[in-house]
């Protein structure tokens, strides 16, 4: 009985304090702009997606996201501060309201949609898992590799993914597993093993890091799914929208061809879409809650999605990554983002 | 009865029969210098030319490393991140200036008859901490703020072990104190205190502190994330500090304290003045050992997205423009780590042999 009144006790303050806070707290969208500056969760160190660069600045598609939302509010993308979280801190942080929105690399699934009271804001990386091999071992795919041993880095959604693909193939394989990416190359360099595997993002840049790169090669396969995008806490709708629209803003861009450089002439542009992306038309920024011309702002300091992505991974940096599927959808790949209108 | 007073004649020996009897007395002996004196001529050869001879000090991108030698390069261009982290190039002067005094209060320290160098330490054990606190956080006497987030590399590694080293000492003394009180409430709570904290890996403290803390309190409410681990590294440091004080404090003999009943001394008297003093130099081989241990597990603040120099190392390494300078990388910390360490084991020894009164012989 007096369990069941301290239960019932604890469980009405719990939610006393819910309500209160939900009362209290002002939007985030308020929050930020007293600040003076959006608080961003990123990784502490992922090679183009957020990584500090020799200056000290954060670079990465990740980091663009970031300032991307910061422009859109202050029209400035330096009134952004970064938070490096590692990967099991990195909801509480954003939870508790540390971080204003997690840019970090995170794969949208239904779990963490649905149980962890965020929402992700769309995708600005479409990425998948794949396979580094030792050319050595002469497999041209994924579905030959069975019973080969494989390097894993330990702790990540990587390790579940290989376990289903290889048992839905019917396929067995011996995992070694390592602690961070510089020793799973080690091991793979040394021949401890014959396959290694992460996120295809990664591959890349983990075969530059080899003795002779030329000795591993890339499988075609993808075996998993892995949309990574940004996310914020449930129950701001403004401030989700706000997250999901500049990414929108940006991709649209790309699709109607304003760049960073030519964004200043394409305000005089005729076409109503383009005029409506600026900000010279209609009233989209105050739907939102932000200025009127916040897509001219976004475009003209963090630039279009295509920008972003040549800019941190595409094929003339150090990762060289094709655009694959997060080209436009109208150049063969899926990234596509609704109409501003 | 005194005898001769002449000294026994120095035994000379040639070098082969100091080899003989140093390097190939037995034949196990003979085998482990032919073994030690094979790795020695492989390793050290090759490792030399890593290090100095291949190595490349020169250039301005990554090119410039020939991949024969370390690429020293490397830590050469980030030199400034793995120091400072993200904290702004025109306002570095202030860490400078820090780096700059501790250097002031505590170099003169290793030499004998140094002026006024007793006020020296005291200064970098009071004034130090406390300007410290003023100008690299900035905010106030019109200075820019730099946010605790924009803090890093090597001096977030002292100033984390810094504060916890400074403040675990008295937090540490009280609680030692406080166990051997014959108070029971106090006692009780000490006891309570040193054994929660000690039975818990300092890697849980922080985790706690960084994931979990952050739930409990109402939103909007948060400290900052150096603060809550500063605090955890603190109290956790102190429960180690204090059993180690502890251990000094049971080793004075009892007439020690009977004496200082005697002279009608009260508690803090007796204690500050007669006891403390002759426990802390019979520990101090204890204190340094755990300051030691602390200044290296500040490195675990790594695994709550806190870049100290470790982090900035980790986190630099990945970078696809370079070829693999994980290796380079971790040198650097470890040499940088090695320097601290010696000289906080060098100091404490010289402590040591200045306090050395005569009991222990």
């Amino acid at each position: 009985m007096k369990k069941t009144k301290s239960i019932a006790l604890g469980m009405a303050l719990t939610v006393g304090a819910f309500t209160a806070t939900g009362a209290m707290a002002a939007t985030t969208l308020e929050n930020v702009k007293d600040k003076g500056h959006l608080q961003c969760g990123v990784t502490s160190g992922l090679p183009g997606f957020s990584q500090p660069d020799e200056e000290g600045n954060w670079t990465g598609i990740d980091v663009d996201t970031c300032r991307a939302v910061a422009t859109a509010i202050f029209g400035d993308s330096k009134s952004v501060e970064f938070t490096p979280l590692t990967a099991k801190e990195r909801f509480t942080a954003l939870q508790s309201g540390e971080i204003d929105m997690l840019s970090r690399n995170t794969t949208w699934t239904l779990t963490r949609d649905a149980s962890l009271g965020l929402n992700f804001a769309g995708v600005n990386y479409y990425d998948g898992q794949g396979f580094l091999i030792n050319k050595g071992i002469g497999v041209d795919d994924a579905t030959q590799l069975d019973g080969a041993t494989i390097c894993i880095q330990s702790g990540t959604t990587t390790e579940l993914n290989l376990s289903d693909y290889f048992r839905a193939k019917g396929m067995e394989f011996k995992p070694i597993v390592f602690d961070t990416s510089e020793q799973t190359v080690q091991g793979f360099s040394a021949g401890r093993c014959d396959v290694l595997t992460s996120d295809r993002s990664q591959l890349a840049a983990l075969r530059s890091k080899l003795a002779d790169p030329s000795s591993a090669k890339i499988l075609p396969n993808t075996i998993s799914k892995e949309p990574l995008g940004p996310v914020v806490r449930q129950g701001d709708d403004q401030w989700f929208n706000i997250v999901k629209w500049v990414l929108s803003v940006q991709i649209n861009a790309e699709e109607l061809g304003v760049t960073s450089a030519n964004v200043d002439d394409m305000l005089k542009s005729d076409n109503p879409n383009i005029q409506r992306l600026l900000g010279t038309e209609g009233d989209m920024g105050a739907k939102l809650g932000l200025q009127h011309d916040f897509g001219y702002e976004v475009i003209k300091h963090v630039g279009n999605y295509g920008e972003m992505y040549d800019r941190n991974v595409g094929p003339d940096t150090p990762l060289g990554l094709d655009r694959g599927l997060n080209a436009l959808w109208t150049e063969g790949g899926i990234m596509y983002a609704p109409p501003v209108r | 009865m005194t005898e001769s007073t002449m000294k026994p004649p120095k035994k000379v020996l040639s070098p082969v029969n100091w080899m003989r009897q140093h390097l190939f007395s037995t034949w196990y002996n003979a085998l482990l210098t032919v073994v030690v004196g094979y790795l020695i001529v492989t390793s050290v050869g090759p490792l030399l030319n890593w290090v100095f001879f291949d190595a490349n000090f020169q250039g301005s991108d990554p090119s410039d490393c020939s991949g024969a030698g370390a690429c020293w390069l490397f830590i050469n261009q980030r030199l400034n991140f793995f120091i400072y982290g993200f904290y702004p190039d025109e306002l570095q002067w202030r860490v400078d200036f820090m780096f700059l005094l501790l250097a002031v209060s505590f170099v003169p320290q290793f030499i004998e008859r140094f002026p006024g160098r007793k006020w020296l330490g005291i200064f970098g054990m009071t004034g130090l901490p406390l300007i410290g606190f003023f100008l690299i956080p900035g905010g106030s006497f019109g200075l820019e703020q730099v946010e605790s987030t924009k803090w890093g590399g090597l001096m977030l590694t002292l100033i984390l072990a810094y504060i916890g080293i400074i403040a675990s000492l008295p937090i540490g003394t009280l609680l030692a104190l406080g166990r051997r009180s014959e108070m029971p409430i106090i006692r009780g709570l000490c006891v309570v205190f040193i054994e929660v904290w000690r039975a818990v890996p300092l890697i849980t403290v922080l985790f706690m502190a960084s994931v979990m803390l952050p739930l409990f309190l109402p939103e909007g409410m948060n400290f900052e994330k150096l603060a809550r681990a500063l605090i955890g590294i603190t109290l956790w440091q102190s429960a180690y500090m204090a059993e180690v004080i502890r251990g000094g404090l049971q080793a004075i003999p009892r007439g020690q304290y009977e004496a200082a009943d005697a002279l009608g001394l009260g508690y803090w008297r007796k204690m500050g003045l007669i006891v403390l003093p002759q426990a802390l130099k019979l520990v101090i081989p204890g204190i340094v050992n755990t300051f030691i241990a602390l200044f290296k597990d500040t490195t675990l603040v790594l695994i709550i997205g806190l870049f100290d120099i470790l982090g900035t190392v980790q986190s630099t390494v990945t970078d696809p423009a370079w070829q693999n300078v994980a290796v380079e990388g971790y040198v650097f910390v470890a040499f940088c780590f090695w320097v601290f360490c010696f000289g906080i084991s060098q100091y404490s020894q010289k402590l040591e042999r200045k306090l050395d009164t005569g009991h222990k012989t």
